[in-house]
């Protein structure tokens, strides 16, 4: 027999039997139900919203706000418009997500590896941390942190002064802030030489040790590089940078950058809280590792410290990036907690104060959850080009 | 599964088009339910909080218990449903609540774009400030670079940022979710003022942990016209909402109380006994009972009681009638004559 026993002949069955038509049939069939529900609820929307004299639209996003927002990052005042609120509680949870992934992260790792140490003590210590942060609801962190730790900070007239420069107090940390005069730039050219500088030294390094087995202490020399270049050329172009110092007047500091206690406080918060998971993780990924890597990287007589950074790290982060990227994304959206202490993060300024000044609450929630979306599916889509990268390569 | 999809897909068009008739009628509604179900605050001492026996009061509250007297005859007929401020409008909007009574200021946006009907003004309010004593300040005009904590989704907001920019003076605005965050946030030294609706300020000065470090600014910077909202496009309902209110107004203006209301059905004045309903049609017009008005009056009482009784100057918040008396006594409260 030439023909395939298996495969009925063609002319045979009728379409209606093909079991691949009818699974195409009965999927189209399926996307048709569902856009055509998620249509007439749109419609539904729209028809009811109008019967009842409800506005509609996205023409909201032109008006005028009027209200103020106390911490913003791009420029903003309150003959701005209602978009620009967006952008402003934007910024700002990009800037809380962002610092307390990279906090979250050093803290995770660093207490993930004490956890392991075979020092009693310190091992007991990085356990109780755990315990304690990642059973504790986060809502209560964030008041913990806001209203018992830094509420008892002094009032601005009796200000910790750290120097003369910098003051601490209840409306947060006031720091002085750098004016940047003729030449400044310079100082600017020189740091990021400095950096590139660095990173080739990291891979000049990396190359070398792989084809050698030779150490360069990368960290300490890309260090001083990063932090005395910028200040050398700073001293030789004649101090090209002014400061903004802070001084009291009637109420609060005028003049520098203040870091508001909110942040601070949902910092703290975020990134203790998910510290704690990250490091349960960690301490999962380096478990996962056979301990017969950790004895031959020692017979072969690397010290502690590179046996974990060079044989371990490697290896466990293929088991570390995929629930690590979870925590990720936890953190980003459990940031939007912000609203309880007063953060002017997105849903506190655009879901609140926006959407109450102009009650388009159907256009603002959407909105705002279409962000979150966009934000969590990027963060997601980063980690796994990188876990694509440390994954393990099979030749 | 042709078959689930096509039952899932009729019970979907069943719910759409149930949207669609879950309007109007809500006085019908109510009836039916035998339940007025009324939005009010999270807890507003004098305006609406539950007491120690978890029985609401308050002058929303009362505006509600009034309006459930009028329509099923017992004012204890009322669910009440706490809401935030910044969830008040969409539960009425989504007919999760029949009304609102909910210290709500009647602005232009609101009346016009949300599909809501203010019905009226149950108190006249003003925006001001609460300043610690230890600054030493006495006029709003000396708060140039303040920190201030205020509720988030409130008109408040608003009003606080064309005042300071009409004085040319800069602040810090922290805004809270809810007016007790608002105070914790005040009383921590988080901010150096508190600003809020004048009645309110009297009701959290005295839930601050020294009552006496703050201090009431004369200062009134807005007009605040607190009353209770209705869902646009059911008129049934809102003159319903409507004179319930303008006939408490009504009562206190020709002295029908709560003490003297069993008297007043014998009463000879012809506007008397509009309001209780011995003559006149008034209950059938509005598609109530005949003896509305007696209802109202004899479970929840005239305007001037309300007030009394809950923001009163025998009461812990203390408030004088000022603006709200009746426009007989100097103030600015004129109902339509009830006939």
């Amino acid at each position: 027999m030439n023909s395939d026993p298996s495969l009925p002949p063609k002319s045979s069955v009728k379409p209606w039997n093909d079991p691949r038509v009818r699974s195409a049939v009965f999927q189209i069939l399926a996307i048709l139900a569902v856009a055509w529900v998620g249509y007439s609820l749109f419609q539904n929307t729209l028809t009811n919203m109008a019967s009842r004299g409800i506005s509609t639209g996205f023409g909201f996003l032109d008006s005028s706000a009027g209200f103020g927002i106390v911490m913003s990052l791009i420029e903003y005042n309150e003959s701005m418009s209602y978009g620009r609120t967006f952008f402003v509680g934007l910024a700002n949870t990009l800037l809380v997500s962002g610092l307390g992934i990279i906090f979250a992260t050093i803290v995770g790792f660093i207490v993930g590896v004490l956890r392991l140490s075979n020092n009693w003590l310190i091992a007991r210590l990085a356990l109780a941390y755990i315990e304690i942060f990642r059973n504790i609801p986060l809502l209560l962190q964030i008041f913990f942190w806001y209203f018992a730790v830094l509420g008892t900070l002094p009032s601005p007239r009796q200000s910790v002064s750290i120097g003369e420069v910098a003051f601490l107090n209840l409306r947060g940390i006031v720091l002085p802030k750098p004016i940047f005069e003729a030449g400044s730039g310079a100082v600017g050219i020189v740091l990021i030489i400095a950096i590139i500088i660095s990173l080739a030294i990291a891979r000049w390094a990396k190359r070398r040790q792989a084809a050698t087995g030779q150490f360069f202490p990368v960290l300490p020399v890309s260090a001083a590089l990063i932090l005395g270049a910028p200040i050398i050329a700073y001293f030789a172009l004649g101090s090209p940078i002014g400061w903004d110092v802070p001084a009291l007047s009637g109420f609060n500091f005028r003049g520098g950058i203040t870091v508001i206690p909110e942040l601070g406080a949902l910092l703290l918060a975020l990134t203790l809280y998910t510290a704690s998971f990250i490091a349960e993780i960690v301490r999962s990924g380096i478990i996962s590792v056979s301990r017969g890597q950790t004895e031959a990287a020692a017979a072969l007589g690397l010290p502690p410290r590179r046996v974990l950074r060079l044989v371990i790290v490697p290896q466990a982060l293929r088991v570390i990036i995929p629930p690590l990227t979870s925590q990720y994304l936890n953190l980003t959206k459990n940031s939007s907690l912000a609203t309880a202490i007063g953060y002017p993060d997105l849903v506190n300024v655009f879901m609140g104060t926006t959407l109450n000044q102009t009650g388009q609450a159907v256009e603002i929630v959407a909105i705002t959850m279409a962000v979150y979306l966009t934000i969590s599916l990027s963060i997601s889509m980063l980690m796994n080009i990188y876990n694509r990268a440390v994954a393990l390569k099979e030749r | 599964m042709k078959k689930t999809l096509a039952s899932i897909s009729l019970a979907t068009a069943g719910l759409l088009t149930l949207g669609m008739q879950a309007q109007a009628a809500t006085l019908e509604d109510v009836q039916s339910a035998g339940e007025l179900r009324c939005g009010v605050s999270t807890g507003l001492p004098g305006f609406s909080q539950p007491d120690s026996d978890g029985t609401w009061r308050g002058i929303d509250v009362d505006t509600c218990r009034a309006v459930a007297a009028a329509v099923l005859g017992n004012a204890d007929a009322v669910e009440f449903v706490p809401l935030t401020a910044a969830e008040r409008f969409t539960a009425l909007q989504s007919g999760e609540i029949d009304m609102l009574s909910r210290n709500t200021t009647w602005t232009t946006v609101r009346d016009a774009s949300l599909g809501l009907n203010f019905t009226g003004t149950n108190y006249y309010d003003g925006q001001g400030f609460l300043v610690k004593s230890e600054l030493g300040v006495d006029s709003a005009t000396q708060l140039d670079g303040a920190s201030v904590c205020i509720q988030a989704g409130t008109t408040t907001e608003l009003n606080l940022a064309d005042y300071f920019r009409a004085n040319g003076m800069e602040y810090e605005a922290i805004v809270f979710d809810t007016s007790e965050q608002s105070v914790s946030g005040f009383d921590n030294n988080r901010c150096d003022i508190l600003t809020s609706d004048t009645s309110q300020l009297a009701a959290l000065r005295t839930q601050l942990s020294d009552p006496s470090s703050a201090v009431v600014l004369p200062e009134i910077i807005s007009k605040e016209p607190l009353g209770p909202v209705v869902r646009q496009g059911d008129d049934e309902w809102f003159n319903v909402v409507k004179w319930v209110l303008f006939l408490q107004i009504n009562a206190e203006e020709y002295g029908v109380s709560m003490d003297n209301v069993d008297d007043m059905l014998s009463s000879d004045n012809p506007n008397v006994q509009r309001i209780v309903g011995t003559a006149g049609d008034m209950g059938d017009l509005l598609n109530l009972p005949a003896d509305f008005g007696y209802q109202v009056i004899s479970q929840v009482g005239n305007y001037g009681e309300m007030f009394e009784r809950n923001v009163g100057p025998d009461t812990p918040i203390g408030l004088s009638r000022g603006v709200n008396a009746l426009w007989t006594d100097g103030g600015i409260l004129y109902a339509p004559p009830v006939r």
